[in-house]
C-alpha cells in the first residue's frame, strides 16, 4: 500500500516539475496513437459499415474473422509487422523499422478490427430502420453506408475511444516495431517496460498512474464534445 | 407561388410519364406461405387511389411491390411499359407507417432527398423553404428531427417525400396512431399534392380515412384485389360480400 | 451527404501528411546499434553516446534486446552495430558472414545474487562452478534467463562444468524466465531466488529487495563484451561509414576513457580493453 502512495506523490511531482522527458514520451505516445486511430476508422468505418449492408457469399465468415481480429496479440502483431519491415522483409526497402511510423502501423492493425467489428454492428442495428426509406429516396450503397455511418457518428464514437484504449495500453507491438529508443520510439508503456527492467518499479507505477490520467483525460474530452454536439445536432 | 408539388419534367414536357403502373400477374411468396396474389391491377393518374382492406390483407406488401422494394416471385410491375430504372426510382416516393427521419436537422431532410435528385443552391433553399411551409415546420427548420413529435415527423416525411416533386406518392398507412389534428394536417398535405398532380397511392385500414380521400378504391382481401371500383360506386354498392361486411363495420377474415 | 465524406477524405489526406513528413526518424544522420539490455539498463550508453553524438554529429540509436534477439535482428539487416556479451555466438556471427570483425570493446564480471538467507550456503565463495553445484544439491530456486543471452549462455557453460543437467529439471527449482536481466531479477527478488547477473546491471539495479552478492571473483565469471560491425555486402542497406565511426570511436582513446570513466554510486561498472592513459587514469 504504502508503495501506491508513494507512487502516486512521485506522478504529481514529475507532472508538477513539467519534466521534459516525460514530456516528450507523453507527446510521442499522443501522437502515435492518436493518429493510429483516426486512420484505422477511416479505414474501419467503411469497412464496418460496407460488411453491414452488403451481402455477399461468405459474409458470415467475414464477420466471425472480424470479431476474432479483435483478440490479436500486439506481440505477435509486432512480430508480424517486424517481419515485413525488416530489411530481411518485403518492405524493408521502406527504412520504417524503429520509426515512429513503424508503430502507427502496428497499432493499426490491432486498432482496425476492433473499430470494423463494433461498427459493423453498430450499422447492421440502425441499417434495419433506415433502409427501406433510403432504397425509397433512391440511395445506392455507399450512400446508404456514409448515411448510416453520419448517423451512427455518436456510437461510432465511442468505438474511437475503444480502439483508443486499446493502443495507448499496448507494448507488445510498439516495442518490437519501434525499438524502444530513447527519443525516438520511446513511449509511455515502453518506458515503463524500461523502468521495470531496471528495478525502479516506483517510477513505473507512477509513469503508469500517469498514463492512466492521460487516458482518462481523452476520454473525458471526448465524451464532453460529444455531449455538446449532440445537444447541437444539426447535422 | 412556386408551383411545388408539380412532377419533374411535368412543366418542360421532356420527360415520359412514367404512368400507368401496371402489375400483372403478381404475386409474393414466401416459404411460409403466400402474401399476395396473383394480381393484375393498373393504376393511373386520376386522383388519389386508396388500397384498403382489412389488417393483414396483404396491402402493405402490394405497395412494396409496385414501388420496387420487394422482388415479386412471379409477375412483374411495369410504368407505362417500362421496367423499374434509375429515373422512374427518383419519380416516385413512399412515406412509411413509422417515419424514419435522418439524425440531422429538419431542413437537412428535406435537403438530403433533393440533393439525390440533383437540386442544388437558390434552386434547393427555395423547395426547402416552401415545403417547410407547406408542412406547417418552419419554427422546426434548424432543430434536430429526431426531437419532433410523432405527428410532426410523418409530416417531415411527406414533405420530405414530395419537395423533389414525384409523379407518384406511396403512402403505408401514413395516419395510424397519429391524434386528429395531425391526422387533419397530414390530410391537407396530402390534398395540396393531390391538387398539383401528384398520383397518390395510399394503403389504409380505416375506412372513413378513405371515404375522405379516395377517388378510387382497390379493395383486398386474403392477398387478392377483391374489387376496383371508382370511391363513390364502391362505398354505395360494393360488389362483393366481404367488401359489404367491410363497408358496415364487420370484421372480415 | 456529401460534406462528410469529404471532410473525412480531408483528415485522412492530413494525417498522412503528418504521418509522412512529421517525424518519421529518418531525417538525420544516424546508426542503429543492436545491443543488450545489461549495457542499457546499467546505464553505460546514456553516458557515452552524448559524448559521441557531440563529437561526430550523428546520433546513436540503441536497440536493447537480448544478446540472441540483437544478433538475429543484425542477420536480418536491421542493426548498423552489434554490441553484445555472448563470444561464441559473436565468432558464429563473423564466421557466417553476417559480421566484418570482432573487437573486444571492454568487460566486467558476472556474480551470483540471492537471498541473504543463502538456503545453500554459497555466500563468499569464488568458485562459481562449486556453488552452483550446491545450489543443486539443496534444490533452491535458481532463475535462468533462458533467452540465448551472453548471461543466459554464460550460466549454461557453467552448469555443464557443474555436471548438472538443468533441462531436465527445468520447471522445478531451475526456472527459465526467458526475459531480460531487469526482469528476471525483479522475479528474483520477488522469489528470492538464486541468479547470474552482470555486475554492471546489478548496481544499477534499484530493485535488490534482500538480495545480495554471494559468488564473485571467479576467473570462469569473466565478461567480455564485442562489437562487430554488420556487413554491408551482405546488407547493402548498413550505414557501414558511420557504423565504422562509432566502432572507431569506442574502440580508441575517447571512447575507452568514457567507458572507464563511467560511474554508479562511486562504482566502476565497466572496464576498457585498452588502458587508457593521461591525467584521468
Amino acid at each position: 500500500m504504502q508503495d501506491f502512495g508513494d507512487a502516486f506523490g512521485l506522478a504529481f511531482d514529475l507532472i508538477l516539475q513539467g519534466d521534459p522527458d516525460l514530456a516528450e514520451i507523453v507527446g510521442l505516445s499522443l501522437r502515435v496513437t492518436l493518429i493510429a486511430v483516426a486512420a484505422s476508422c477511416a479505414i474501419g468505418f467503411p469497412l464496418g459499415a460496407a460488411t453491414a449492408i452488403m451481402r455477399f457469399p461468405g459474409r458470415q465468415g467475414v464477420v466471425i474473422a472480424m470479431n476474432a481480429l479483435m483478440g490479436l496479440p500486439p506481440v505477435v502483431v509486432g512480430l508480424l509487422v517486424y517481419m515485413l519491415l525488416s530489411n530481411a522483409g518485403p518492405l524493408g526497402v521502406l527504412q520504417l523499422l524503429y520509426t515512429p511510423t513503424a508503430m502507427i502501423i502496428a497499432q493499426c492493425v490491432l486498432v482496425i478490427p476492433i473499430v470494423a467489428a463494433l461498427t459493423r454492428q453498430t450499422i447492421e442495428d440502425l441499417a434495419a430502420e433506415y433502409d427501406e426509406q433510403l432504397r425509397s429516396l433512391g440511395v445506392g450503397s455507399a450512400g446508404q453506408a456514409a448515411t448510416l455511418l453520419w448517423d451512427a457518428r455518436f456510437s461510432l464514437l465511442t468505438t474511437a475511444l475503444a480502439g483508443f484504449g486499446r493502443a495507448i495500453a499496448e507494448v507488445g507491438a510498439v516495442i518490437t516495431v519501434g525499438g524502444n529508443i530513447d527519443h525516438v520510439t520511446r513511449v509511455m508503456t515502453t518506458a515503463i517496460a524500461v523502468e521495470t527492467s531496471k528495478g525502479n518499479l516506483g517510477l513505473a507505477l507512477a509513469l503508469g498512474i500517469i498514463l492512466i490520467l492521460m487516458a482518462m483525460i481523452v476520454n473525458g474530452l471526448v465524451m464532453t464534445l460529444r455531449t455538446q454536439w449532440m445537444s447541437r445536432a444539426y447535422g | 407561388m412556386v408551383d411545388l408539388a408539380l412532377p419533374r419534367g411535368a412543366v418542360a414536357g421532356q420527360q415520359l410519364p412514367i404512368l400507368p403502373l401496371t402489375a400483372s400477374k403478381l404475386s409474393f411468396a414466401t416459404s411460409t406461405g403466400t402474401w399476395v396474389g396473383p394480381i393484375d391491377l393498373t393504376i393511373d393518374q386520376a386522383g388519389v387511389t386508396v388500397v384498403l382492406g382489412p389488417n393483414g390483407a396483404g396491402k402493405s406488401v402490394l405497395l412494396r411491390l409496385l414501388h420496387g422494394l420487394l422482388e415479386p416471385t412471379t409477375g412483374e410491375v411495369t410504368w407505362n411499359g417500362r421496367a423499374m430504372d434509375r429515373e422512374i426510382r427518383l419519380r416516385q416516393a413512399m412515406v412509411f407507417q413509422s417515419p424514419v427521419v435522418l439524425r440531422r436537422s429538419v431542413a437537412a431532410n428535406l435537403r438530403y432527398a433533393l440533393r439525390i435528385r440533383g437540386y442544388r443552391g437558390a434552386a434547393l433553399r427555395e423547395r426547402v423553404d416552401a415545403w417547410l411551409s407547406h408542412a406547417d415546420l418552419v419554427p422546426q427548420g434548424r432543430r434536430p428531427a429526431t426531437v419532433l413529435s410523432g405527428g410532426e415527423k410523418q409530416r417531415l416525411a411527406i414533405a420530405r417525400a414530395l419537395c423533389g416533386g414525384p409523379d407518384v406518392l406511396f403512402l403505408d398507412e401514413p395516419a395510424a396512431n397519429l391524434d386528429g389534428a395531425s391526422v387533419i394536417a397530414i390530410e391537407k398535405l396530402l390534398q395540396t399534392a393531390r391538387d398539383a398532380g401528384t398520383k397518390l397511392v395510399l394503403v389504409t385500414h380505416d375506412l372513413n380515412q378513405a371515404r375522405r380521400l379516395a377517388d378510387d378504391v382497390v379493395f383486398m382481401v386474403a392477398g387478392q384485389a377483391r374489387e376496383r371500383a371508382p370511391a363513390s360506386r364502391f362505398f354505395d354498392q360494393p360488389q362483393s360480400p366481404e367488401a359489404q361486411a367491410f363497408i358496415d363495420g364487420r370484421i372480415v377474415l | 451527404m456529401i460534406k462528410p465524406i469529404f471532410r473525412a477524405a480531408i483528415g485522412v489526406a492530413f494525417m498522412a501528411g503528418v504521418l509522412i513528413t512529421g517525424s518519421t526518424g529518418a531525417a538525420e544522420r544516424f546508426v542503429i546499434v543492436q545491443s543488450t539490455t545489461s549495457t542499457q539498463n546499467a546505464g553505460l550508453f546514456d553516458h557515452l553516446l552524448p559524448l559521441f553524438e557531440k563529437a561526430t554529429g550523428i546520433e546513436v540509436r540503441v536497440v536493447a534486446v537480448g544478446t540472441g534477439q540483437a544478433l538475429k535482428n543484425a542477420r536480418n539487416g536491421d542493426g548498423d552495430v552489434v554490441l553484445v556479451h555472448a563470444r561464441t555466438a559473436e565468432d558464429s556471427f563473423v564466421a557466417e558472414g553476417w559480421g566484418i570483425a570482432r573487437h573486444d570493446v571492454m568487460s566486467n564480471d558476472f556474480v551470483v545474487v540471492g537471498p541473504a538467507d543463502d538456503p545453500a550456503g554459497v555466500s563468499g565463495m569464488r568458485d562459481s562452478v562449486a556453488a552452483l553445484k550446491k545450489i543443486a544439491a539443496v534444490r533452491a530456486v535458481f532463475l535462468s534467463r533462458g533467452d540465448e543471452s551472453g548471461t543466459h549462455s554464460k550460466e549454461r557453460a557453467l552448469w555443464v562444468q557443474a555436471g548438472v543437467d538443468v533441462d531436465a529439471v527445468s520447471g522445478t527449482w531451475y526456472r527459465e524466465t526467458g526475459a531480460g536481466m531487469g526482469a528476471t531479477l525483479n522475479t528474483a527478488t520477488g522469489m528470492g531466488a538464486y541468479t547470474l547477473t552482470d555486475r554492471g546491471t546489478w548496481i544499477s539495479f534499484n530493485n535488490k529487495g534482500g538480495q545480495t552478492v554471494l559468488v564473485e571473483g571467479d576467473k570462469r565469471l569473466f565478461n567480455p563484451y564485442g562489437v562487430i560491425l554488420v556487413n554491408p555486402v551482405r546488407h547493402p542497406r548498413v550505414r557501414a561509414e558511420d557504423g565504422q565511426a562509432f566502432i572507431d570511436w569506442l574502440l580508441g582513446p575517447d571512447g575507452q576513457r568514457a567507458i572507464a570513466d563511467y560511474r554508479v554510486d562511486g562504482q566502476q561498472l565497466f572496464f576498457p580493453v585498452r588502458r587508457p592513459s593521461g591525467p584521468n587514469s
